[in-house]
C-alpha cells in the first residue's frame, strides 16, 4: 500500500478539465457618456470588432432619445478554452439635456437579471441555469472633467451595491502624466467621500513571491485605470508595429505601461480576476439581493405557511417580484409533505403486515 | 519681444510717407489671407447703419472704431487720375494716421465670453490667447471647488498693452454650464446677461446728456467649447447655439483636441458643420453679413475650417532649442502654436489679428441693433419722459426682428 501518495492532489486538474468542457460565461456591462472610447476599448480588450454595424445617432436624434440597453454576445476561444462573453451597452446614457433618473433603466436591468436567476434557482429544473447576471460594470469617467461629475456620482450610487464596478478613465491620452495622477487621486477621494463601493481586488496570498506582490500592489494603486483603446496597428519606419494611435507629435502605444493602464486592466479583468468577479457577484451581490427580496416578503407578518400562501395569491398584484417562486416552493413543500405522509402510511402498513405474519408464524409454530 | 499676441497689428496701415511698394502686411498675421490688390484708401466701413442720428452715430463710432484691420496700400505719390481729377496731393489718406493716433490714446475694449462644460480648458485657452493670466483657472484639483448649482456669470477685466496700444479685455466666464444632471435651460442666465449689456448700452444711448464714450460691456464674442467626443454635437450644444447664435457672435471651438487624430478631427468637424447647417445655426462669421465678394471668399475659407480644433497650455517646454508652449506626454510634445499639431494659431489670428474689429462691428451694428429695434417696438421699460423717443428719433424702419429662438 502506497501510504505516501493518495492522489487527491489531482483534484484541481479534474475541476479544470470539467470547467473547460463546460466553458465560461461572463457578462460585462460598459457604461458612461458617449464619446469616451468605450466601444474602442472593448474591441481592444477582446480583439474583436463587436461594434461593426453600429450606427452613431446624430445630435438631433439624441434630443429625444431615452436610454436603451443593448446586449451583444460573442464567443471567444483561446488555448482550448471557450468564453461566452455577453456585452451590455447603455447607449444614450448621459446624452440628453436632462439626464435625471437616466440610470433607472440600468438598475432595473441588473435587478431583472437577479430576479431571473432567483426564479431559476427556486425552480424545478436547475440543471441548466443560464447565468445572465451582470458580473462586472466598467464605468467610464471623462478625462476632461475635474473628477466625478454629478451624473457619475448618481449612477454609481444607484448601482454600487448591485454590480461590481471598475472605474476607468477613458481617452486617457488627453492627459499628461501629472494630470493623470491628480485626476486619479481626485476620483479616489470622491469615491471615498460619497461612500461608493467599487470592486475590491482581493489581496494576493501571503505565499506569493515578492515580485507578484509588488505587481499586485502597483495595479491596485492605478485604480481608476487610465486607458486608451485602439484596434489599429501603427507601422512606422524603424520601429516595430504596435497597436496605438498615431498623432503628429508621436504615437500612443496601447500596450505600453508608461503610456496607459490598458495592460493592467486587461490583466486584472481577464487574466486574473474573471472568476473572482463571478464569485463576488454570486456570493455577495446576488445574495444581498436575494436576502433583501425575501425579507421584504417576510415582513407582511404572516407566520404559518398556509396563510402566507393565501397572502401571496391575494396580493400578487401589490407585492412585486418573486411571489411566483415562493408559491412554487410552497407547492413543492406541500407535495413533499404529502409524499412523506404516504410513505409513512405505507411503512406502517408494511410493519403491521410483518407483525401479522410473524404472529401467524408463531401461531402455526405453536400448533 | 516675447509676448506678442498681435492686436497691435490693427495699426499697420502705412502712413502718407510710405512708398507704395512696401508690403502692407503686419508680420505674423493673417495666415490664410491672400494679398489684396492695391486699392485707394477707404474710410472705415460700417455695416449699413440703419436708424438713429447719423452724425452722432458715426462720431461715436469713429472714436471707437479702428481703421480696417486689413490694411490697403496707399495711393502712389504721383497722382494717377482714376475717376476724380486729382490735380495735386490733397492728403485725405492721412485720416488713417489721425484715427490711429486718436485710438492709441483712448485704447479700446473687447469683451469675450467663454462657455462650455467644466474641465474643457476654457480658462487655459483664454490665457494662451492673450498670453497672460487673464482668466483664473478654477485651480484644477482643489477639493473645495464645487460645481455651482446654477450657471454663474463672472466677468473679470484686465488691461493689456502692446506696441503702445491699450486694450481693456474683459473675460466673461460661465461656470456651471452643462455640469448638472438636469441642464434644462441652463443657457438662460447667459442670454439674460447678454441682453442686460445691450440694455445698459441702450439706456446710455438714449440719455439726453450722454457720455462722450459709452462704456461698452456688450459681449463681442462668445467662444463655445465643444467636447471632443468624435461622434457629433451633443443635444446641449445644439440647444445653446440655437438660442444664442441670433443674439451674440458664437465661435465654436473643439476643446482639448489632442485626443483626436487628423482623420478623426476632419470627420468630426465635417459632421459638426453639417449638423449646424441642418439646424440653421449660423456661427461667426455669418454668411448673411458678408459684404462683398472679397469678404465672402475670405470668410468662406475660414468657415470651411471651423470649428477650430485647439489645444491650450500655459507651460513652456524646450523643443529643438526653442521654448514653446505645449503639453508634454510620454509619447511626444504637443506644441500649441504648431499648425501641424493643432489650430490654435488659426483661432488666435482669426479672433485677434484679423477679425477683432469686425466682431465688435457686427455686435454693434447687427446684434445690438436687433435688440434695440425690438425694444423700441415694444416700447416697454423706458418711461416716456426719458429719451423722448417719439419726437427726437425718426421712426424705426419696420425691419423684421429676429427673435432669439
Amino acid at each position: 500500500m502506497d501510504k505516501e501518495y493518495v492522489g487527491f492532489a489531482a483534484l484541481p486538474n479534474q475541476l479544470h478539465r470539467k470547467s473547460i468542457k463546460k466553458g465560461f460565461d461572463f457578462t460585462l456591462m460598459v457604461a458612461g457618456e458617449s464619446g469616451l472610447g468605450k466601444s474602442t476599448l472593448i474591441n481592444s480588450l477582446f480583439l474583436t470588432n463587436l461594434y461593426e454595424d453600429r450606427q452613431l445617432p446624430e445630435a438631433s436624434a439624441r434630443l429625444t432619445q431615452t436610454l436603451t440597453i443593448e446586449r451583444r454576445g460573442v464567443e471567444i476561444e483561446e488555448g482550448g478554452i471557450k468564453v461566452k462573453l455577453t456585452l451590455v451597452d447603455t447607449p444614450g446614457f448621459g446624452d440628453s439635456v436632462d439626464c435625471s433618473d437616466c440610470w433607472l433603466p440600468v438598475v432595473r436591468f441588473i435587478e431583472e437579471q437577479f430576479e431571473q436567476y432567483l426564479r431559476d434557482e427556486s425552480g424545478l429544473n436547475r440543471k441548466n441555469i443560464q447565468d445572465s447576471r451582470v458580473h462586472c460594470c466598467l464605468y467610464f469617467i471623462s478625462p476632461f472633467g475635474r473628477g466625478l461629475r454629478p451624473l457619475d456620482v448618481a449612477f454609481l450610487r444607484a448601482v454600487h451595491e448591485k454590480v461590481n464596478i471598475i472605474p476607468v478613465i477613458g481617452k486617457a491620452d488627453a492627459l499628461m502624466p501629472r494630470e493623470t495622477q491628480a485626476l486619479k487621486q481626485k476620483i479616489r477621494d470622491q469615491l471615498k467621500e460619497e461612500e461608493i463601493n467599487i470592486y475590491q481586488f482581493p489581496d494576493c496570498d501571503s505565499d506569493e513571491d515578492e515580485d507578484f506582490k509588488r505587481q499586485d500592489a502597483e495595479m491596485k494603486e492605478s485604480i481608476p485605470f487610465a486607458v486608451v483603446g485602439s484596434c489599429e496597428v501603427v507601422r512606422d519606419k524603424g520601429t516595430r508595429p504596435v497597436r496605438g494611435r498615431r498623432y503628429s507629435w508621436g504615437t500612443v502605444e496601447v500596450e505600453n505601461p508608461h503610456h496607459c493602464d490598458f495592460l493592467n486592466l486587461r490583466r486584472m479583468l481577464v487574466q486574473t480576476h474573471l472568476q473572482d468577479l463571478k464569485e463576488v457577484t454570486h456570493d455577495l451581490l446576488y445574495e444581498g439581493y436575494r436576502a433583501r427580496c425575501l425579507q421584504s416578503l417576510a415582513r407582511p407578518g404572516a407566520r404559518d405557511r398556509a396563510s402566507r400562501s393565501k397572502l401571496s395569491r391575494r396580493s400578487t398584484t401589490e407585492i412585486p417580484l418573486p411571489m411566483l417562486p415562493l408559491a412554487e416552493t410552497e407547492k413543492l413543500i406541500r407535495e413533499k409533505d404529502e409524499e412523506l405522509r404516504r410513505m409513512q402510511e405505507m411503512l406502517e402498513k408494511m410493519q403491521a403486515q410483518v407483525q401479522q405474519s410473524q404472529a401467524q408464524g408463531e401461531q402455526s409454530a405453536a400448533l | 519681444m516675447g509676448k506678442r499676441t498681435g492686436f497691435s497689428c490693427v495699426w499697420r496701415c502705412p502712413g502718407p510717407a510710405s512708398p507704395a511698394g512696401r508690403a502692407p502686411f503686419p508680420t505674423g498675421a493673417g495666415l490664410f489671407l491672400s494679398l489684396p490688390s492695391p486699392l485707394p484708401p477707404t474710410i472705415p466701413r460700417t455695416h449699413g447703419a440703419t436708424s438713429g442720428l447719423p452724425e452722432t452715430r458715426t462720431d461715436a463710432a469713429m472714436s471707437e472704431l479702428v481703421p480696417e484691420p486689413r490694411p490697403k496700400p496707399a495711393v502712389p505719390m504721383k497722382p494717377v487720375s482714376i475717376n476724380t481729377n486729382l490735380l495735386g496731393y490733397i492728403g485725405i489718406d492721412t485720416i488713417i494716421e489721425q484715427m490711429r493716433k486718436k485710438t492709441m490714446k483712448t485704447g479700446f475694449d473687447f469683451n469675450i465670453m467663454v462657455v462650455g462644460q467644466s474641465g474643457l480648458g476654457k480658462s487655459t485657452l483664454v490665457n494662451t490667447l492673450f498670453k497672460s493670466q487673464v482668466s483664473r483657472k478654477a485651480s484644477s484639483w482643489n477639493r473645495e471647488e464645487k460645481i455651482p448649482k446654477t450657471v454663474e456669470i463672472k466677468a473679470i477685466g484686465h488691461v493689456i498693452e502692446e506696441g503702445g496700444v491699450k486694450m481693456k479685455l474683459t473675460v466673461i466666464d460661465t461656470p456651471g454650464f452643462g455640469d448638472q444632471i438636469n441642464n434644462e435651460n441652463c443657457w438662460e442666465p447667459i442670454e439674460k446677461y447678454i441682453n442686460e449689456q445691450y440694455e445698459k448700452f441702450l439706456k446710455e444711448e438714449v440719455n439726453i446728456a450722454r457720455k462722450k464714450r459709452i462704456p461698452d460691456t456688450r459681449v463681442h464674442c462668445c467662444l463655445y467649447f465643444i467636447s471632443p467626443t468624435g461622434h457629433s454635437l451633443r443635444p446641449l450644444d445644439l440647444e445653446f447655439m440655437k438660442h444664442l447664435s441670433k443674439v451674440v457672435n458664437i465661435i465654436p471651438v473643439i476643446a482639448k483636441a489632442d485626443t483626436m487624430t487628423l482623420e478623426e478631427k476632419s470627420e468630426f468637424k465635417q459632421r459638426v458643420r453639417k449638423e449646424l447647417e441642418v439646424h440653421g445655426i449660423e456661427f461667426y462669421p455669418q454668411k448673411e453679413f458678408d459684404e462683398d465678394l472679397e469678404d465672402k471668399t475670405e470668410n468662406d475659407k475660414i468657415r470651411e475650417s471651423m470649428p477650430f480644433a485647439v489645444v491650450g497650455s500655459d507651460k513652456e517646454y524646450q523643443v529643438n532649442g526653442k521654448r514653446v508652449l505645449g503639453r508634454k506626454t510620454p509619447w511626444g510634445i504637443i506644441e500649441v502654436e504648431n499648425l501641424h499639431h493643432c489650430e490654435f494659431a488659426l483661432l488666435r489670428d482669426f479672433v485677434i489679428r484679423t477679425h477683432l474689429q469686425d466682431l465688435k462691428e457686427v455686435t454693434h451694428n447687427i446684434h445690438y441693433e436687433t435688440y434695440r429695434a425690438k425694444r423700441l417696438n415694444d416700447n416697454g421699460g423706458l418711461p416716456p419722459g426719458e429719451g423722448l423717443l417719439g419726437s427726437v428719433l425718426p421712426p424705426v424702419p419696420a425691419t423684421p426682428c429676429p427673435t432669439a429662438e
